[in-house]
C-alpha cells in the first residue's frame, strides 16, 4: 500500500498529515487513527522507531491533563475550584487521536527512509536547489561532526568533567560548542576548496529518479483517497 | 518543547506560519552564494550536534536551541539552518511535525535572527569582553524567551482552551533561557578569542 517511490511517499505523507490535522470530530479521528495504526504495522518499524512515539505523547499528556479543565461544559469531576467537563474530555481525546495519527503516518511513511536518499526526491519535487543542496550537505557532515563531538566529550570525561547545574558546566559546554564551530569552519574552507578544485561551477549533481511505477501510483491514490474520505466523513 | 507536533494548531496559524517561514527562507536564499551554502550547511550540522547535548538543570535536563548563536553567526541564514534542523529532527527522531514545519521554523529562527541583527554588530565590534559576554547572554536568553512566547501565542491563537497549556509551556522555557544565556556567552567569548571572523555572517 505504501508507494516505494520517494516522491510519491513524501507527497502522500504531507497530504495525509494535513488531512489528519484538520479533522474536527472524534468518530472520523478514531477511524483515521485505526487506519494509521494498520499502516504503521504494515511498514514493520523496529523497536527504536516505536520508541519515537513517546516524544509525541509528552505533548499529548499535557493537553489531556489541562483541556478538560479549560473547556466549559457539563461538569464531570470537580477538584476544588477546578471542574473537568465532558466536552473538554472529548476535545482532549480528539486531539490525542489526531496527534497520534499524524505521528504514526510519519513513522509508517518516512520512518524507514534513509535521509540521504531524500535529496534526490526533494530536488525532483522542485524544491529550490540551494535548499536541497544545503540539506544534503548538512546531512553529509552531521555524521562527521557528531563523531567529533563524541570525541571531545570523551576527552572531557577523561579529565573528570561531570555535567552539573553550575557555571563551570556552562562554560565547559560553551568551549565545547565553540571548538566544534571552529573546526566546522575549517572543514567548510577545505570542502569549498576541494569542490572548486574539482571544477564546481554552481551546479550540484542530484541523482535522477526512475519514473514511479503503476504500483506506486495505486498506493498513492489509495492513501490519498482514504485521507479524502476521512475528511469528507468529518465534514458531513 | 519548542517543536509543536502535527494535529494541534488551527489551520490559519499553520498557514500563517508557513507563509512567514517561506518568506524568511526566500530572503535567506536570496542573500546566500555558493560558498556560503557550504559554510551554512556545515555550521547547521554543528548546531544540530550541539543541540543534542543534554544540559542538566537541577533534577531535569534541557537541550539547547542555539538560535541566538545562529542569528549572530549566520544572520538571516538562521532560517535555513533551523528549517534543515527541524526536517532532520522529524526524520531522524520523529520530533515535531510536517504541517508545523513552517510555524516551528518561525518560532525558533525569528527571535534569533532579529536579536542577531540587532546586537550582532556591537558583539563583533566591541573590545570589552564583559560587554560582549553580556550582549551574547542577552541574545541567547531573549531568543529562547521569544521562542517560548511565539509557541504560546501559536497555541493561544489556535484555541482559547489551550491557554493553560501555553502558560505551563512558557514556564518551562525559563530555565532553558538561563542556561542558553550562559552557554551563548561562553561560545561567543571562545570564538572572539580564537577566531573572531566566525562571528561574521558572510566570513
Amino acid at each position: 500500500m505504501i508507494p516505494a517511490d520517494l516522491r510519491l511517499r513524501l507527497l502522500a505523507a504531507v497530504l495525509l498529515v494535513l488531512a489528519a490535522s484538520q479533522l474536527a470530530h472524534l468518530g472520523p479521528a478514531l477511524a483515521a487513527l485505526a487506519l494509521a495504526l494498520i499502516l504503521a504495522l504494515a511498514a514493520r518499524p523496529d523497536r527504536a522507531l516505536w520508541r519515537r512515539l513517546r516524544h509525541v505523547e509528552g505533548f499529548v499528556a499535557l493537553l489531556l491533563l489541562t483541556l478538560p479543565f479549560a473547556v466549559p461544559g457539563a461538569p464531570l469531576l470537580t477538584l476544588g475550584p477546578l471542574s473537568a467537563s465532558l466536552e473538554g474530555l472529548a476535545r482532549a481525546a480528539l486531539l490525542a487521536a489526531k496527534v497520534t495519527t499524524a505521528a504514526l503516518v510519519l513513522l509508517a511513511l518516512l520512518g524507514t527512509v534513509e535521509p540521504i536518499r531524500l535529496g534526490a526526491a526533494l530536488h525532483a519535487l522542485r524544491l529550490p536547489e540551494p535548499l536541497v543542496r544545503l540539506f544534503v550537505l548538512t546531512l553529509r557532515y552531521l555524521g562527521l561532526i557528531g563523531d567529533e563531538a563524541r570525541r571531545l566529550r570523551e576527552a572531557m570525561r577523561a579529565r573528570a568533567f561531570r555535567a552539573r547545574t553550575d557555571r563551570h558546566t556552562w562554560r565547559s559546554f560553551g568551549n565545547l560548542i565553540g571548538m566544534l564551530l571552529v573546526r566546522a569552519l575549517d572543514r567548510a574552507r577545505r570542502v569549498e576548496e576541494a569542490m572548486r578544485l574539482r571544477g564546481f561551477s554552481g551546479r550540484f549533481p542530484h541523482a535522477a529518479l526512475a519514473a514511479p511505477t503503476a504500483r506506486d501510483w495505486t498506493g498513492f491514490a489509495l492513501l490519498t483517497g482514504l485521507a479524502a474520505a476521512a475528511l469528507l466523513l468529518d465534514r458531513l | 518543547m519548542a517543536h509543536i507536533p502535527d494535529g494541534i494548531l488551527a489551520a490559519p496559524v499553520l498557514i500563517g506560519g508557513a507563509v512567514l517561514a517561506a518568506g524568511g527562507v526566500a530572503l535567506a536564499l536570496r542573500q546566500i552564494d555558493d560558498r556560503a551554502i557550504i559554510r551554512t550547511a556545515i555550521l547547521s550540522a554543528t548546531f544540530f550536534a550541539g543541540s543534542l547535548i543534554s544540559v542538566p538543570v537541577g533534577p531535569s535536563s534541557v537541550h539547547l536551541l542555539l538560535a541566538g548563536l545562529m542569528g549572530v553567526m549566520l544572520g538571516s541564514g538562521a532560517f535555513l539552518s533551523v528549517l534543515v534542523g527541524l526536517v532532520l529532527q522529524a526524520l531522524l527522531f520523529g520530533f515535531g511535525g510536517l504541517t508545523t514545519l513552517g510555524v516551528n521554523t518561525v518560532n525558533i529562527a525569528l527571535p534569533g535572527v532579529v536579536l542577531g541583527l540587532a546586537l550582532g554588530p556591537t558583539i563583533r565590534r566591541t573590545t570589552r569582553p564583559g560587554l560582549r559576554a553580556g550582549l551574547a547572554a542577552l541574545v541567547g536568553g531573549l531568543s529562547v524567551l521569544g521562542t517560548g512566547g511565539l509557541v504560546a501565542a501559536c497555541l493561544a491563537l489556535s484555541s482559547p482552551a489551550y491557554a493553560p497549556v501555553a502558560s505551563v509551556l512558557l514556564a518551562t522555557y525559563l530555565p532553558l533561557a538561563l542556561v542558553e544565556a550562559a552557554i551563548t556567552a561562553a561560545v561567543v567569548g571562545f570564538l572572539a578569542r580564537v577566531e573572531p571572523d566566525a562571528l561574521r555572517p558572510a566570513a
